[in-house]
């Protein structure tokens, strides 16, 4: 890394170098059946460069090739964004634990007795069912360095559980799954599978609807699938900038209802979103986005922050090995005081939304959605009465957040990136098949 | 290193007597991309990738080790084959190839990773320009991307095949704003390396931008059941999400249900309905002379006059089912093993004009474009950028993009005129596990389908 960022100073006013080390196993399960072992090792450093006061940008895999890597980020330099900011000098990083060199050494063996309890535990539950399961460990190590003495480094480690089944009967088809993720080793794989147990059971009978509006609850997982993309949108510095935020100009506005809070918090302990700096070495920090359904905050990169005229949140962040743009770490919803039961006894007729397919593929910009229910299920009288099918729910991101009826007292995590409790909103719009 | 000089030290490698079968990838490849949001250019880069992965076969499980840095090779193989080792249970089964020692150059001769980024930088710049003519564009988004890849596939029975491939896809996008309203249209091409092919989109990136502000006064739809006529890029994207996925084998080699549900022979859709994939056509993004188990490409018909008639497989899954291989294993790059996938997939042509085939439609809807689809394989959603009403044979008031549903063994009989205007959308990547996106491609004539659900107010 400094045998790059020395090259590219004789060439260029400012640079900064950030590779990325990973290595992980997996090991996988299809249809019941251990499958696959896989180690995947992979290497990559990126040269952002400031020539003539626009930026420039190469990346490469390895870390032997610099001499084409400095060249190709200088020849875009040209054309390049003028650069706004300044690379951070040396910052004081908070404590972010993320890292747990027990992971490296949980054998093999383990894993695949994880992944076959994930699978003995949903197909002893029900006959018929086909699952795959997964288990993964890994460790990150991230470097990032630049001209102006900034310098950041840390490591990472994750491991990931999760199983999903599909129960064929004719041509209906069910799927269900879970999963769970920590920086730490997992070794409860009852905690997944018990999830995806209570899915079989709900699911067991089928239950109509009528197309019309009715109270909906969406589940952690039902809230990943239908209702964040638009929000990490709309909070997106970038997007606020540019004026296409629906609530871009709602700084200090009660915008949602009075009992949503939501935040950025890459500094949680022991989750794989967290970590102790973004990807251009700014400190991690907790940005509340929502509080008492007043907006208080945008993401910011380096670069948007200075054309915003504010500073950066920590949230640079290189997807797919682009240049830095602001990027959530982890978004948190935070819990209220019903519980799901008491969502569910105070429901005539409704739906409970674990899945929504397809429903982010609409203008998630404007916050409309509109999906598929591939698992959820029917509420009368108080009651889950079975699975429902061929039923559409749509709805306006904004305009439902702005009336919730209530929010569940308790979290889940959905991935690394998304904690949340139950949201029951009083009335959602649902299309169902004749 | 060369990955030449790479491929003739693993050779040797891979030739191993305790697995079953090895086979090992190669892989480097330069790309460069230019993003615009807004008026301002928001990102311009280069990259360049080396790497390759060595996978094993031994009683049936299958070990993947995939690296970028060439120290080491042997070991790499050895934790190959000890992996498969702990996995494998049963006897091997793979469909029987000749080996194929054989070199493919890219297509068109000029590469566009190469040429100069001031001449791609012009042509957005036009486009970008275009957009913000229109009056209440809010912004622009433009995603521009390039690539060329040279792949070297090498197994244990001999095979050595290198192939060269270049690829090219643009997304645009126009977002126009109204109190507090946001509505967006969005344009995606690809090509097979050729920049001439994405130069001629002055006219529809105009009519994407009018389009954006035009959603701005339009109502949403009701949702509810319709008649809905699709246009060939849309259709395209229901043949790949709705049937396609279904047909890759892998689902259903070792799901028993499954395989009863896909029986070949089984009628899925009227006569008229033929589907096919081939990785055989030229100059489209989905082809290939090889797969990435050298299998040599294939022209598969899925559904023949509405039967079922075959299914894409790798090797395992082909000598599973006791079929023959079509050529369909592809990995995104050499980070992943292959799986099965689609190539360039479409329903074939039929006789009916677009005139009448919405002649008799009292009040249905029309759509057209496409924001992504998905598929739960009994299930589809996709969504479509334009929607129109049909009112009394006639295309009437533009609605707000629509999400379109339905259960695809009751869609596909559903599907009641197929026209005769055939025309492939070359703007798609797949995405099927962590593995996204692929290059393919999707298409079919205007179709008709009845009693479509479409979600709405």
């Amino acid at each position: 890394m400094e045998a790059i960022l020395a090259q590219a100073v004789k060439v260029a006013e400012e640079a900064e170098v950030f590779s990325v080390t990973s290595e992980e196993t997996q090991v996988k399960f299809e249809a019941n059946r251990l499958k696959h072992l896989q180690t995947k090792q992979q290497t990559s450093a990126a040269l952002r460069v400031i020539k003539q006061g626009k930026i420039g940008y190469a990346t490469t895999t390895g870390l032997d090739n610099n001499h084409n890597l400095v060249s190709n980020a200088v020849e875009t330099a040209r054309f390049g964004m003028p650069a706004r900011f300044q690379l951070p000098a040396s910052s004081a990083y908070p404590e972010v634990e993320v890292f747990d060199d027990g992971v490296e050494s949980v054998p093999i063996e383990e894993m695949i007795r994880l992944g076959e309890e994930l699978v003995t535990a949903v197909t002893a539950h029900t006959p018929g069912i086909v699952c795959e399961a997964q288990v993964i460990k890994g460790v990150i190590s991230v470097g990032i360095i630049n001209s102006r003495g900034g310098r950041a480094d840390y490591r990472k480690s994750f491991f990931s559980l999760g199983v999903e089944g599909s129960l064929i009967n004719g041509t209906d088809m069910l799927f269900v799954g879970e999963s769970d993720s920590s920086c730490h080793p997992l070794s409860d794989s009852r905690a997944v599978s018990d999830v995806v147990l209570r899915q079989l059971d709900l699911s067991k009978n089928r239950a109509a609807v009528p197309s019309k509006s009715m109270p909906v609850v969406f589940t952690p997982n039902g809230v990943a699938s239908a209702l964040v993309s638009p929000l990490v949108a709309a909070f997106n510095g970038k997007v606020v900038l540019e004026g296409a935020s629906p609530v871009g100009n709602r700084l200090g506005q009660t915008v949602f209802d009075r009992k949503l809070w939501l935040q950025d918090d890459p500094t949680l302990i022991h989750r794989p979103g967290s970590r102790p700096c973004d990807d251009e070495g700014v400190p991690s920090q907790r940005t509340p986005l929502v509080e008492q359904g007043t907006v208080t905050n945008f993401l910011y990169d380096l670069q948007t922050a200075a054309l915003a005229h504010t500073r950066s949140t920590g949230n640079g962040g290189r997807n797919r090995g682009g240049l830095p743009a602001p990027t959530p770490s982890a978004f948190t919803i935070a819990p209220g005081s019903t519980t799901f039961d008491e969502m569910i006894r105070d429901i005539k007729e409704g739906l409970v939304i674990e899945y929504l397919m397809g429903a982010e593929q609409g203008n998630v910009l404007g916050g409309e959605f509109s999906g598929n229910v591939l698992l959820g299920y029917k509420v009368e009288s108080g009651k889950i009465v079975g699975r429902v099918k061929d039923t559409m729910v749509s709805g306006n991101v904004y305009q439902v957040l702005k009336d919730i009826a209530a929010i569940g007292s308790e979290t889940r995590w959905v991935g690394s990136f998304l904690q949340t409790p139950h949201l029951y909103f009083p009335s959602l719009s649902v299309a169902a098949k004749g | 290193m060369p990955i030449e000089a790479v491929a003739q030290e693993l050779a040797e490698i891979i030739k191993r007597d305790d697995a079953d079968y090895i086979e090992a990838h190669l892989e480097e490849s330069q790309t460069s991309h230019i993003t615009y949001r807004g008026r301002e250019l928001e990102s311009i880069g280069r990259a360049t990738a080396t790497g390759g992965n060595v996978r094993a076969l031994v009683r049936s499980g299958w070990g993947f080790v995939s690296f970028n840095s060439f120290d080491e090779l042997p070991g790499r193989a050895e934790l190959a084959v000890r992996q498969a080792q702990s996995v494998g249970s049963e006897a091997s089964q793979l469909a029987e190839v000749e080996p194929v020692i054989d070199t493919k150059p890219a297509e068109p001769d000029s590469n566009p990773v190469s040429m100069p980024l001031a001449e791609k930088k012009q042509l957005l710049d036009e486009y970008n320009e275009i957009i913000w003519r229109t009056a209440r564009i809010q912004t622009s988004t433009i995603g521009y991307a390039d690539g060329y890849k040279k792949s070297i596939f090498l197994n244990s029975l001999g095979s050595h095949i290198v192939q060269e491939r270049t690829d090219i896809n643009l997304r645009l996008a126009a977002v126009a704003t109204r109190d507090g309203d946001v509505q967006q249209v969005g344009l995606s091409v690809g090509s097979r390396g050729d920049f001439s092919l994405i130069q001629t989109l002055h006219q529809p990136v105009e009519q994407m931008a009018r389009h954006a502000v035009e959603l701005l006064s339009a109502p949403q739809v009701k949702g509810g059941e319709y008649t809905v006529v699709l246009d060939p890029v849309l259709a395209g994207v229901f043949v790949h999400e709705a049937f396609g996925h279904l047909s890759e084998s892998d689902f259903v080699y070792e799901n028993e249900r499954l395989r009863e549900i896909m029986t070949l022979g089984k009628q899925f859709g009227s006569k008229q309905l033929n589907i096919v994939d081939t990785a055989t056509l030229p100059a489209l993004r989905g082809s290939y002379k090889y797969d990435d188990e050298g299998v040599p490409a294939a022209k598969t018909y899925l559904i023949r006059e509405g039967k079922l008639v075959g299914r894409l497989h790798s090797r395992e899954t082909a000598a599973r089912m006791g079929e023959k291989p079509t050529g369909n294993a592809r990995a995104i790059n050499y980070h992943y093993p292959p799986i099965v996938r689609m190539t360039n997939t479409y329903i074939e042509p039929g006789s009916i004009s677009f005139e009448d085939m919405i002649a008799d439609i009292k009040e249905g809807i029309y759509v057209r474009n496409w924001y992504g689809g998905t598929t739960s394989m009994e299930m589809f959603t996709f969504s479509a950028g334009e929607a129109y009403m049909i009112r009394n044979g006639k295309i009437a008031e533009p609605l707000r993009p629509v999400v379109l549903t339905g259960n695809v063994f009751t869609t596909l009989k559903n599907i009641d005129a197929i026209g005769n205007d055939l025309d492939m959308n070359q703007g798609g990547g797949c995405g099927k596990g962590e593995q996204s996106p692929l290059p393919v491609s999707n298409g079919s004539p205007h179709i008709r389908i009845r009693h479509c659900l479409v979600g709405g107010k």
